[in-house]
């Protein structure tokens, strides 16, 4: 029967195989707007070997989980999942669809929009219901104007930005049911995935790390990295760069923080000779705490950040480092 | 000989993306951007496209069309895009484009039917992947839907050979190759490398190159029932905190200051070994 006050999530799994944290949040993102909206929650999960997943997202409390297991959907590959949502979305008519603003949900949620006669707003920083209507907040302009959109049809695809809602407590929602996605996979596709290649070693992605170091052009050239690795290292956390150290091939494209790269939430960010362009601004905003080292005193990152020292990074930075080394091996005697 | 490859560029004209924060302010009487001062320039992420599109027609012989739609448009913006080598333009202009007036489901109808109705036979069309004003990333996935043609999103690399594409696609942890027939519509993303730059000869030559200016009612478009999200409220986000400068009188100290002050802080607790 046809559920037209639902909300649909549409879940992904990790590297590992496990249910992502972003679905996680989707839950809990979901479970709030439910409350609001009266609806019910539900989900779908799409891939192969993804049965212990299902059963992770059924525990997150949507009460319904969709699944789908076929070794053709081991890789996202838009021309064999959208038949299989858009199915779904036509015999169970959500009002809303929730994905995350991943590399899948990026390419899933326009498509999904039109394939379904919705609407979709991507990239969403908040939901807020407001009697029966729906408003979706999101950053434009490269963050410096937020946005809110309200849909004139429905269902209303909405990808979310990673690190907004929060996974559900254990047992906060009944455990719902998961039950199979009872449409036929589709058995070829216009396009291929062919190979998929990791670019980065073992290291912590830059989207996990507890604490991100970046550089930027005044860096002045790849070996400077090293000495943001060191504290990066100190930290547990990851190296990241604003644009020109990309641009100009000091570190991989896959370090950049910013509306063109990353966008990235981490306990403790540090602006390492970077001036502050609002589009990278967009990608780190959100860090719990901000400190900046930069030696003009003008730098526009100061204003967005909690803490700063205005001197040359490269005097600076590694006494920060090595102090910091010490008081956090000696912490317990604080 | 074979008839040479048609590429389709869309690009559409942004406010300086690069402009400082304080450059754009609200209007929401009228609910809109006002960019006051700001230049217009091509999309950042369209540039790319852009530049992927000559960069093909380098390689293999190629006539690129560029695209685009939007209200009082800049000619000396568009000029400069068909100076670094494209071959023709053709422009939709229409009271009804206005900046933040059009949703993508919108902005998509209009370029598919230009592309319908200008273009004889495409076998690549290319968008940015986002535009640097919406950051929406939904127009080129809707084109290609109202085309008919598959979409390979967020790619970084594309070769062609015997009229297939081989494209790598962006992963937040490396890339993934895709392969597909043509036609085929591709959002490019930075990593395909930045537009060069036309010479002032070539764009004074670009004045002589065949541009197409058409209205929504030339191709008989009715933007009135296709709008599917409205915006209804704008905000400047408040990112400013208040920094405390730590200082000393070398570098040096400074540095250790810093550490000791985060510790001191306990904004680091989650970090103690």
């Amino acid at each position: 029967m046809a559920n037209e006050s639902g909300i649909l999530i549409l879940g992904e799994v990790d590297d590992s195989g496990k249910l992502a944290s972003s679905t996680r949040a989707l839950c809990g993102l979901a479970h709030g707007l439910a409350a609001s909206l009266g609806a019910e929650v539900s989900a779908a999960l799409l891939g192969s070997g993804v049965r212990n997943a299902a059963e992770e997202l059924a525990a997150c409390g949507p009460a319904r989980v969709f699944l789908a297991e076929d070794e053709k959907l081991s890789v996202y590959n838009p021309g064999i999942h959208l038949p299989l949502i858009k199915s779904l979305c036509k015999s169970e008519g959500p009002r809303v669809v929730l994905v995350a603003h991943s590399t899948m949900g990026q390419d899933l949620a326009p498509r999904l929009s039109y394939e379904i006669g919705g609407g979709v707003v991507t990239d969403c920083v908040g939901i807020s219901v407001d009697g029966s209507a729906l408003k979706c907040s999101k950053p434009i302009y490269g963050g410096n104007v937020i946005a809110g959109y309200s849909a004139t049809v429905a269902p209303l695809v909405i990808t979310v930005r990673s690190g907004v809602g929060d996974a559900p407590a254990p047992g906060a929602h009944p455990a719902g049911i998961v039950e199979a996605l009872g449409a036929e996979v589709p058995s070829a596709a216009s396009a291929q995935v062919t190979e998929r290649i990791k670019e980065t070693g073992e290291e912590i992605g830059l989207e996990e790390a507890p604490a991100v170091v970046s550089g930027g052009r005044g860096i002045g050239g790849p070996e400077g990295f090293s000495e943001l690795s060191k504290l990066a290292g100190v930290l547990g956390g990851a190296v990241g760069a604003s644009r020109p150290p990309v641009d100009s091939g000091w570190v991989p494209s896959t370090s950049q923080v910013g509306i063109t790269g990353k966008i990235i939430s981490p306990e403790l960010y540090v602006a390492v000779a970077i001036s502050g362009s609002s589009q990278h601004l967009s990608g780190m905003a959100d860090s719990r705490t901000v400190v900046a080292i930069n030696n003009d005193p003008d730098a526009y990152i100061f204003k967005v950040s909690d803490y700063g020292v205005v001197g040359d990074w490269r005097s600076v930075l590694p006494a920060f480092t090595e102090k910091l080394a010490g008081l956090l091996k000696g912490g317990e005697q604080q | 000989m074979s008839e040479p490859l048609q590429i389709v560029v869309c690009v559409k004209q942004v406010p300086d993306p690069e402009s400082p924060p304080s450059s754009f302010t609200l209007d929401s009487s009228e609910m809109r951007v006002t960019c006051s001062g700001v230049p217009p320039v091509l999309s950042p992420f369209d540039e790319n496209a852009l530049e992927l599109a000559i960069a093909l027609k380098e390689l293999h012989g190629a006539e690129v069309t560029i695209v685009s739609a939007g209200r009082g448009l800049s000619k000396a913006v568009l000029l400069k895009a068909l100076a670094v080598g494209a071959d023709k333009m053709l422009v939709v202009d229409d009271e009804v484009l206005t900046r933040d007036k059009v949703d993508s489901r919108q902005t998509a109808l209009v370029l598919a039917s230009a592309i319908r109705d200008n273009v004889e036979k495409y076998d690549l069309v290319l968008t940015g992947i986002q535009a640097a004003d919406t950051n929406a990333g939904q127009v080129g996935h809707l084109l290609g839907c109202m085309l008919g043609i598959p979409v390979l999103s967020l790619v970084r690399k594309a070769e062609l050979s015997d009229g297939a594409i081989r494209v790598e696609r962006v992963l937040p942890d490396g890339y993934e190759v895709m392969e597909a027939g043509l036609p085929v519509l591709l959002t490019v993303s930075h990593e395909v490398g930045e537009l060069r730059y036309p010479s002032l000869v070539a764009i004074k030559g670009a004045k002589g190159l065949p541009q197409t200016t058409v209205s929504l009612a030339d191709l008989g478009v009715d933007l009135g029932s296709e709008k599917s999200v409205d915006l209804v409220s704008l905000e400047l986000p408040d990112r400013e905190r208040r920094c405390q400068m730590v200082e000393a009188d070398e570098p040096e100290l400074a540095g250790a200051a810093l550490a000791a002050k985060l510790v001191e802080d306990k904004k680091l607790t989650g970090f103690v070994h």
